[in-house]
């Protein structure tokens, strides 16, 4: 008992002096106290959790199933009601106001999402602004620009209904729907949950850089670690009755979890789950022989003699990966046929936002030891070969066990 | 022994005379089951959104209605007629209708109203929709095709029990069914011009029906 909630509420205070440092401590969410008992039950579902949820972060609640997270994410827009215990909006209690008028300022996006059947996308997203009673023009014009901001048609899409949408455009549709007043809080209940893994993947993507725009404060909930990781400013394990195993961002909480059930939750393989944490962006880029599709194949032989790689990257016109030419592609096609006939497909290719997980995953479906990285347009920047990896993971590992001895230094001070 | 005519000769020389009253009695007979219909609506559907969601009030109102669909027209006829205020005529055959049409329509909101996706009613809570709002905007818009065949079935249960309405006086093509005078040689037209009556009407309402549904049920869930 002792041993393991100490080390909680250390690294809870460690979370909260964080985000003192970074954001002036601004606390967009309190929960103080906070329990649940359903009737004929005799356990409580939430025993007594107090947390501090920063504003425009996005923390993770995550746990096996049963723990409470969900049920601790509805009491705080009281679609569940606590039991006891009080919430705080921006130092607002609110666990009293009227809950209609409580559940309008935060935005709520389920795992089945819950469109509306019966009414059009832009009447879906609308829905709060015309509970709150903005006039038509606003809502309008406001649902136009949700939905470009999702990355759909207005257009196209403002009279269809959800049936005609697919998995992931209905999400996107919930999402742009959960913000559409503007809520300063969301709440996201295994929001990718029932999305085929590849959409999903893009949806998390989509989702993070529009977080970086918009900077809502974000309850998520999930059972999925990696998604936890991956998603999180901060991740709050959680074990049963949603007790805090561990608050803390997901670096600390890889390299330092802070008990057995923690070290379990997360698994083995948690130096592979670290390639999450880092992007493309983040580490250095090779550069490799490139020459444009149109080229000769003389070009090609004398790049190779002056170089240390066995094959260059064919590019096309917009600068565009398109192929692998060795000297035995060359050899075997004949003299005159176009570079972008010959060699092995440019697979592999990512762009700089995406993860180092996601650039090896790239690199083994295509049996590459190099991930072609290239910029929005899709045009070549250079490439991530595999041994960066390797050293990237080492690096991170170092760095990361070099400041946790520092933070522990400073945690024993200010102790004694 | 002299040929009788067949059975259609004669009801089409019977229709040639008459056929003005009997659309005059299938108008009756149609405001009739329409006014029972509306009124069973009203009540039905009230009494489904009262207790669709509690077990006991729910299986009570099941069991109510679904006890009056039991009691034979004629017995419920004239246990009508005793009671103060309704007799002979119209009332007591539209409150026996509208007594007959309630199970159809509370058992189809009850069914219509529990079988809309708890996840959509749900985020339209989160989203800051009162119980009131949920009911109107989303709920009942939901379950209304379901509700509508339940009034569809209503209709044409009405449509036939309307007609041993006119055993009390009551309005419509019954008439034209209990009036022959069994024997005579307008007997037989008379009671297939009311049967065909009956029966043409059921085809119009459904027609009505399917014109309805067409046009209240959106687009979305179609």
């Amino acid at each position: 008992m002792t041993d393991t909630d100490d080390t909680a509420a250390d690294s809870d205070r460690a979370a909260a002096s964080d985000a003192g440092g970074a954001d002036g401590g601004t606390i967009e969410i309190r929960l103080e106290n906070l329990a649940k008992r359903f009737p004929g039950q005799r356990e409580p579902a939430v025993d007594d959790l107090t947390m501090e949820i920063p504003k425009g972060e996005i923390v993770i609640l995550v746990g096996p199933s049963g723990c409470g997270k969900t049920t601790t994410m509805k009491m705080i827009n009281r679609i569940i009601e606590p039991s006891s215990g009080r919430i705080f909006l921006d130092g607002e209690d609110v666990t009293k106001v009227n809950p209609d008028q409580l559940r309008r300022r935060i935005g709520y996006v389920i795992q089945q999402i819950g469109l509306f059947p019966h009414v059009s996308i832009a009447n879906n997203i609308a829905t709060v602004p015309k509970l709150l009673g903005w006039e038509k023009k606003r809502i309008s014009e406001r649902v136009d620009e949700l939905l470009e901001m999702v990355g759909m048609d207005p257009g196209q899409y403002r009279d269809r209904y959800p049936k005609e949408l697919s998995g992931g455009q209905r999400q996107r549709v919930g999402v742009a729907r959960a913000m559409s007043a503007d809520p300063d809080v969301m709440l996201m209940d295994e929001p990718f949950g029932a999305i085929d893994p590849i959409t999903r993947d893009r949806l998390q993507n989509e989702f993070l850089r529009l977080q970086e725009r918009i900077k809502k404060t974000i309850i998520f909930v999930t059972h999925d670690i990696d998604e936890a990781i991956k998603m999180g400013d901060r991740i709050a394990i959680l074990r049963e009755q949603s007790r805090i195993a561990q608050f803390d961002t997901p670096e600390r909480i890889l390299v330092n979890p802070a008990d057995d059930f923690v070290a379990d939750f997360i698994g083995r393989g948690a130096s592979l789950k670290r390639l999450s944490l880092s992007r493309v962006r983040d580490v250095e880029l090779h550069q490799w022989p490139t020459v444009e599709q149109g080229a000769g194949h003389d070009e090609v032989h004398r790049l190779l003699e002056g170089s240390d790689k066995s094959a260059v990257l064919v590019l096309d016109s917009q600068r565009r990966p398109v192929k692998w030419v060795n000297a035995d592609h060359l050899r075997r096609a004949g003299h005159g046929r176009p570079l972008s006939e010959l060699g092995l497909p440019a697979e592999a290719v990512v762009q700089p936002n995406a993860t180092l997980s996601d650039t090896l995953n790239e690199m083994l479906s295509a049996r590459y030891s190099t991930a072609i990285v290239v910029d929005s347009s899709n045009a070549y920047q250079g490439i991530v070969d595999i041994d960066t990896i390797n050293e990237t993971v080492r690096s991170l590992r170092r760095a990361e066990q070099g400041r946790l001895r520092r933070d522990d230094d400073v945690d024993d001070d200010e102790d004694s | 022994m002299p040929e009788t005519p067949p059975w259609y000769e004669g009801l089409w020389t019977y229709l040639e005379f008459t056929w003005e009253d009997v659309v005059q009695l299938a108008i009756d007979h149609a405001v009739i089951v329409i006014i029972s219909v509306l009124v069973s609506t009203v009540i039905g559907v009230g009494l489904g959104v009262l207790t669709y969601q509690t077990e006991r009030p729910r299986e009570l109102v099941l069991a109510v209605t679904g006890t009056f669909l039991t009691i034979p027209s004629l017995a419920l006829f004239t246990l009508l007629i005793q009671v103060p205020g309704l007799g002979l005529g119209a009332k007591s055959v539209i409150v026996a209708l509208v007594m007959y049409g309630l199970l159809p329509i509370v058992r189809n909101t009850i069914v219509g109203l529990r079988e809309v996706d708890p996840a959509i009613v749900e985020s339209a809570k989160g989203m800051g929709m009162g119980r009131v709002a949920r009911l109107w905007r989303i709920e009942l818009p939901l379950a209304w095709p379901v509700v509508l065949t339940g009034l569809r079935v209503a209709t044409l249960l009405l449509i036939g029990i309307a007609a041993i309405g006119s055993y009390i006086n009551g309005p419509g093509l019954g008439e034209l069914i209990f009036d022959a005078s069994i024997g005579s040689a307008a007997a037989l037209s008379e009671v297939l011009s009311g049967t065909l009556g009956v029966i043409v009407l059921a085809v119009l309402f459904d027609f009505v029906y399917v014109v309805i549904t067409r046009f209240t049920t959106s687009k979305g869930i179609r």
